[in-house]
């Protein structure tokens, strides 16, 4: 039960007013962003991260987190309401949760939203209480084989496992790594890729990539569609929630299966999008009564809802044991980190306590605290789409640039993130993934220095990521998985050859 | 049913047509994408290739690893390249249609103008003009609804940042008469 003993301690460390206060700054910002369309997640925290340059480890990432979280439930809030889904994983809450609306039980679907998010929060943020701690100090044993070997093995599910065209996939990993290498090699302290261009002797940071792929970019997507909104509001009362929450127990197997399908695909990388559309489909298909799905069905809220919410926690589990995010939230989380002068990684849990505690505590709190403020705020927040698009638009463009500028105080940063706004825009619509780049960006560095690394301590031997059984067998079950593609399909060849030679 | 319902509606007059016609086919987009990630990725080559690509007695050198990733890129790129082209340009749909084009310029053309006035004026006051004048020229919101708003915006992000934060933005010749 240590681990109880300093989740305590991280209670200590969140309870004081600065602290406070910050989360429920954050909570609110983050429902804003959740809301309000052409933002989400990663360009929320993304734009918001400068604010907190100047604070200590711990109040930022308390803030930063708990704008995740409200960015989180405030995406519920115009799926169901609206039918526009503020994130990708939110799109498996509109099946049912827009028909609920219509039948004019937008209250019950909203509860049914929140509650089944803190739910699944809830039981992501248990597993990370209790296996963060283990993973990260059996990761302290790692050298930089067994480093670059899990790099390997994130970049490599990437391209295996992922939805998109394997190319594209490819296409926009490597170009992140490309990118990531440019300015100083940290090895040799030679110049590289930087053609005699001063600006780029730093390197390009990843946070001003971020905010250009993911802030400007969706403000030029969201220009392009139609932004008439026709919509239900809804106002939660105490007996709406009292009565979703009697339910509750009746739907436990579709909670756990959620949550569970949810933590698993969230450690994994690329997770929460993947995670709510499986819960839903998982719910549908274990369901006695599967017509009634899309048809404003509650179960048809709570699946996707607690999977999504439940992988977008875990996804941090990764980042905080491993130094490895499992999503691209997490990934400019851990570009904060870097800003705020702490290193990534299982020496986390021995150097910071009080940082790593008090972020685990601030996840229990900040999604208590954020359940309670949506349901109560509702109506304050749908109401927020009224404002017109065009004078939240240059709102946007401005954060973004002070953020991009405030992270190297360069002019330059500002151009750059207009460049990387219209490549993030260009990629959007012809469909290479974005998360790959972000990964990529904010990896590359460490994952060169680990191969690197480990090169010199093994005088240039590259049997040195198999040189001892649990090296060999994550770098094995990298290649494995870079290759899943093209062996599932051999395998698909060769079954389909023996039936047809087993039945002339 | 205990709870008042009622509809929210926002409406969007200046609205992309959904019938306007195509400026440019995704095909054609993917293989702008792909030459032009081709090209990069011969310049990294060369460059990486320039300073070492080779392997040090002690491990690869600073070229290395970028060597190949821009070769990766580049394999990649020219697959997504000879795949666009044997694809039919009807088949992939439309990148951009002429209205649509019309909005985004709306948004990338002050934007582009923002960054360029920053340089010169300082952040605060090319917020203040991108913020009022994207409100009353693209928005058509009243003049003093743009004015105020924006002042109110821009004075907002001067207190956060400036005094509260000490997160120092660039400044030109405005903020230099009152001493900052």
């Amino acid at each position: 039960m240590e681990a109880f003993g300093l989740l305590l301690h991280g209670f200590h460390v969140l309870l004081t007013i600065k602290t406070l206060s910050l989360m429920m700054v954050g909570l609110v910002l983050g429902i804003f962003v959740g809301v309000l369309p052409g933002l989400g997640g990663p360009n929320g925290v993304a734009i918001l991260l400068p604010l907190t340059f100047t604070m200590d480890p711990t109040s930022a990432i308390v803030m930063l987190s708990c704008i995740y979280w409200g960015a989180l439930f405030g995406g519920a809030i115009t799926s169901i309401l609206f039918n526009i889904p503020g994130e990708a994983w939110s799109v498996a809450t509109t099946f049912d949760g827009y028909p609920m609306a219509q039948q004019g039980r937008a209250a019950e679907a909203l509860t049914a939203a929140f509650t089944s998010s803190f739910i699944g929060s809830l039981v992501a943020v248990l597993l990370i209480t209790f296996l963060a701690p283990g993973i990260a100090s059996f990761a302290l044993r790692f050298g930089p084989p067994e480093f670059f070997a899990v790099y390997l093995l994130t970049f490599c599910s990437f391209v295996g496992l992922g939805r998109e065209e394997k190319h594209k996939t490819l296409i926009s990993m490597s170009l992140g790594l490309l990118i990531a290498g440019i300015g100083m090699d940290t090895v040799s302290a030679q110049l590289r890729m930087t053609f005699g261009w001063s600006e780029l002797y730093r390197g390009i940071n990843f946070l001003v990539a971020v905010i250009g792929l993911f802030g400007i970019s969706e403000i030029l997507l969201t220009m392009e569609e139609r932004l008439a909104l026709r919509g239900h509001s809804a106002k939660i009362s105490l007996r709406v929630v009292w009565k979703v929450w009697k339910d509750l127990p009746r739907y436990w197997v579709t909670l756990l299966r959620s949550s569970a399908i949810g933590c698993w695909l969230g450690i994994t990388p690329g997770g929460a999008i993947a995670a709510s559309f499986m819960g839903y489909n998982l719910a549908k298909r274990f369901s006695k009564d599967k017509e009634s799905f899309g048809k404003g069905r509650i179960e048809g809220v709570f699946a996707p809802e607690t999977a999504a919410h439940a992988s977008g926690t875990s996804a941090l589990l990764p980042m905080l044991a491993l130094g490895i995010p499992g999503s691209g939230t997490a990934a400019i989380l851990l570009g904060g980190l870097m800003v705020w002068g702490l290193n990534p990684g299982p020496l986390l849990f021995v150097e910071h306590k009080d940082f790593v505690w008090g972020l685990i505590a601030s996840m229990y709190l900040g999604n208590l605290v954020g359940l309670v403020m949506v349901l109560s705020t509702v109506p304050l927040f749908a109401a927020v789409l009224r404002v017109p698009f065009s004078a939240i638009a240059p709102m946007i463009v401005v954060s973004c640039a002070v953020g991009a500028y405030a992270i190297q105080n360069a002019m330059f940063d500002i151009w750059l993130m207009l460049a990387f706004g219209v490549v993030g825009y260009v990629f959007k619509k012809i469909g290479i993934p974005l998360a790959p780049f972000t990964l990529a960006l904010v990896l590359g560095n460490r994952a060169e220095d680990a191969f690197r690394l480990s090169m010199i301590g093994a005088g240039g031997d590259m049997r040195v990521f198999w040189s001892n059984s649990l090296v060999g067998s994550i770098t094995t079950l990298a290649l494995l998985l870079l290759f899943w593609p093209l062996i599932s399909l051999g395998w698909r060849v060769i079954h389909q050859r023996m039936v047809k030679s087993a039945s002339p | 049913m205990a709870e008042v319902e009622n509809e929210i509606v926002v409406e969007d007059p200046t609205a992309p047509a959904s019938d306007s016609p195509a400026v440019a086919s995704t095909r054609s987009l993917e293989i702008v994408a792909s030459l032009l990630l081709i090209a990069f990725a011969a310049l990294m080559a060369f460059d990486n290739w320039r300073i070492g690509m080779g392997w040090a007695p002690d491990g690869p050198r600073a070229g290395y690893f970028p060597f190949y990733l821009s070769i990766i890129l580049g394999a990649a790129s020219i697959y997504g390249l000879v795949g666009s082209l044997l694809r039919r340009a009807d088949a992939t749909g439309t990148f951009v249609t002429r209205d649509q084009l019309r909005r985004v310029m709306q948004v990338f053309v002050p934007t582009f103008a923002f960054c360029l006035l920053t340089q010169w004026l300082g952040l605060y006051v090319a917020s203040f003009l991108l913020v009022a004048g994207f409100m009353r020229i693209i928005g058509r919101i009243a003049l003093w609804k743009s004015l105020l708003t924006s002042f109110v915006f821009t004075l907002a992000m001067f207190i956060t940042f400036e005094l509260a934060f000490d997160v120092i933005m660039p400044k030109g010749p405005i903020e230099a008469l009152f001493g900052h």
